[in-house]
């Protein structure tokens, strides 16, 4: 038997059922090499693995008493925290909800376990999902596999860690302003941002309502693909989700790992790391970058560049948007509800003691972002800042409608460096936010996109971005596989088998 | 709508306002850091005033919305236990909350 915690999840799915392994065997392995080395890593926030073997047993004993049981029953499965499950505890990472076990699922987290999968545990990130490094976490620092001296990316680092470093095979993140493609992108992940509105918001702890929606974050692009189906669909409890049938992937993925890409038209978008436009940018991530868009054409591709200036004003655009509803989104936790309360004394007024709790209970970002967002939603700066920001928003979508008149895909690097050494940008907010520069657009539009490894530069790995019109997230699928399935074979490995074949957590 | 002629950063009084306003008590050290910060985010954010938008419709959502409306039929809720759990303070099945109106109200 190979080493169960670095096979992908669609081969785990397959021995679990043809009987090869038991889901309790899977878990079991996975629960072994959290045990052993989730304290280095700091994946996980929650880890109970008592309660994932008992679903690892239940399903092991419908399949054995010939119940029916779905493709992904058995496969274990890491959740970002910011995802409520009940009776689990629940956090988004921050202190203000400290013990909180939820009293309902997330609807995305519901029909993961209806498939039978088995939750391992809730993974690490950036306080309600801001930021780019997980650093922001109100309880741990998480590492990157790769170089335990650096960042996992973020806000979803704990679930990008935890896969690449074996301690699940798959997981869920959530993506608001790059939040699944840019840690993906630093720990040698697929990665993928659905369309707006494909995937249930429905219990994921609110951040900028407007940008968030979940997705897979998986070692091959048919794992990502599969993780998407699986949560996908029209969902009645969130009023922004798309009433379509969910898109067909896994079989975009098998289609693109063919490699025949003969009449994809690819646009290289020039403001995203094109001339002029490179400042920031690492050398190693923009040769790699070149190199892939050169794989693009000896499959098939007709490659031409795309101009999308509004692009440039994606990041001001952001960080207006997202800071101002999340500063409305956050008003929920006042400490009456659920959570922290603090300073309760009998004497004191709702109104000192909410100011108190949130005081304590938030971080030093969360509380920037707020009194941001509270700023640019003040009357008098309302029209400069917020509404100026959602009229970019719409030149953005602009630039991406004119671009699929002449393009089926556009492509840029996913983020302008490699992983970071911890501690490097803590102080810099700036120069934190600057991670998000490639990923942004797509938020703001809404429209799908990936995030799949085109390599190393010093040692680290390097994500390359495919973006999509909305709904047609197959088409990201089709030409990550293309590429993964056209480097694993002048590798003649899997990307992650690199990290497998070196030193534990130092970089080459 | 041009770039806001904003030279100078937001003041410590500024931060403090409008903490005041989001209910966060925060301390004299991060009002200190705070408006630094906070000054060079406005700096770079007040970039979009560079754009050209006469003309231009605000995108408030990235799909379309239209109002979702379901049978007006009743549903269960959860169970109130369960809700009350969660709560930081509970009492004759009630969350319990801290007094709302001053003494003199």
């Amino acid at each position: 038997m190979s080493d169960l915690t670095s096979t992908d999840a669609a081969e785990l799915g397959r021995l679990l059922t043809a009987g090869e392994v038991t889901a309790v065997e899977v878990t079991r392995a996975y629960l072994d090499r959290i045990a052993a080395e989730d304290d280095a890593l700091g994946a996980y926030l929650h880890v109970d693995g008592e309660a994932a073997l008992r679903t690892a047993e239940q399903v092991d004993a419908a399949r054995a008493g010939g119940t029916a049981t779905g493709p992904l029953a058995g496969i274990p499965l890491a959740l970002k925290d910011v995802v409520v499950t009940e009776g689990v505890p629940t956090t988004s990472g921050s202190k203000i909800l400290e013990g909180w076990r939820p009293p309902y699922d997330a609807t995305l987290a519901a029909r993961l376990k209806n498939a039978g999968t088995v939750l391992l545990g809730k993974t690490n990130m950036d306080e309600f999902a801001m930021g780019s490094s997980t650093e922001n976490s109100a309880y741990r620092v998480t590492r990157n596999p790769w170089d335990h001296d650096r960042i996992p990316g973020g806000s979803s680092g704990g679930s990008s860690a935890a896969v690449a470093g074996g301690l699940a095979p798959w997981a869920i993140g959530t993506d608001t302003g790059g939040s699944i493609r840019q840690p993906a992108a630093v720990t040698g992940l697929v990665g993928h941002k659905p369309t707006y509105g494909s995937v249930s918001r429905y219990g994921l702890i609110a951040f900028s309502s407007s940008l968030d929606q979940a997705g897979p974050m998986t070692r091959t692009v048919l794992d990502a693909a599969l993780l998407h189906e699986a949560i996908a669909g029209h969902d009645p409890l969130d009023s922004t989700s798309i009433d379509s049938p969910v898109p067909v992937l896994a079989e975009a993925a098998r289609r693109g790992a063919e490699g025949d890409l003969a009449g994809l038209r690819v646009g290289v978008v020039t403001e995203l790391g094109g001339d002029g436009h490179t400042d920031g940018y690492d050398e190693g991530v923009l040769a790699r970058f070149a190199e892939t868009v050169a794989l693009l054409e000896s499959l098939g591709a007709e490659v031409r560049p795309v101009s999308c200036p509004a692009f440039d004003l994606a990041l001001p655009a952001y960080y207006l948007i997202a800071p101002s509803e999340a500063s409305s989104n956050l008003a929920r936790f006042d400490g009456v509800r659920y959570g922290l309360r603090v300073g309760d004394d009998g004497d004191r007024d709702l109104d000192e003691v909410m100011a108190l709790t949130r005081e304590q209970g938030f971080g030093p970002e969360v509380k920037r972002r707020i009194i941001l967002g509270t700023y640019a939603l003040s009357s008098g700066y309302y029209d400069a800042y917020y509404g100026q920001a959602q009229k970019v928003r719409t030149l953005i979508t602009r630039d991406f409608t004119r671009a699929w008149d002449d393009v089926d895909v556009l492509v840029s690097p996913t983020s302008p460096t490699v992983a970071w050494e911890v501690g490097a940008r803590v102080d810099d907010p700036i120069a934190m936010y600057a991670a998000d520069l490639c990923t942004l657009p797509a938020s703001l539009a809404g429209v799908p996109a990936i995030s799949v490894p085109c390599g190393l530069s010093e040692g680290l790995p390097v994500g390359f971005q495919i973006m999509a019109p909305a709904l047609a997230d197959d088409r990201c699928y089709k030409v990550a596989a293309a590429l993964e399935a056209a480097q694993d074979a002048a590798r003649g490995s899997r990307f992650l088998d690199q990290l497998a074949a070196r030193p534990a957590g130092s970089a080459a | 709508m041009s770039t806001p002629s904003r030279k100078d950063r937001l003041t410590r009084d500024e931060v403090a306002h409008l903490a005041h306003l989001a209910r966060l008590a925060v301390t004299d050290e991060e009002l200190d850091l705070f408006a630094g910060q906070l000054g060079a985010v406005l700096d770079a954010v007040a970039q979009v005033g560079r754009a050209d938008v006469a003309d231009v419709p605000p995108t408030t959502h990235a799909v379309p919305m239209t109002n979702v409306f379901r049978e007006d039929v009743a549903r269960p809720s959860l169970p109130r236990d369960a809700v009350l759990a969660g709560a930081p303070a509970a009492e004759d099945g009630r969350i319990r909350v801290p007094r709302i109106l001053g003494e003199g109200a």
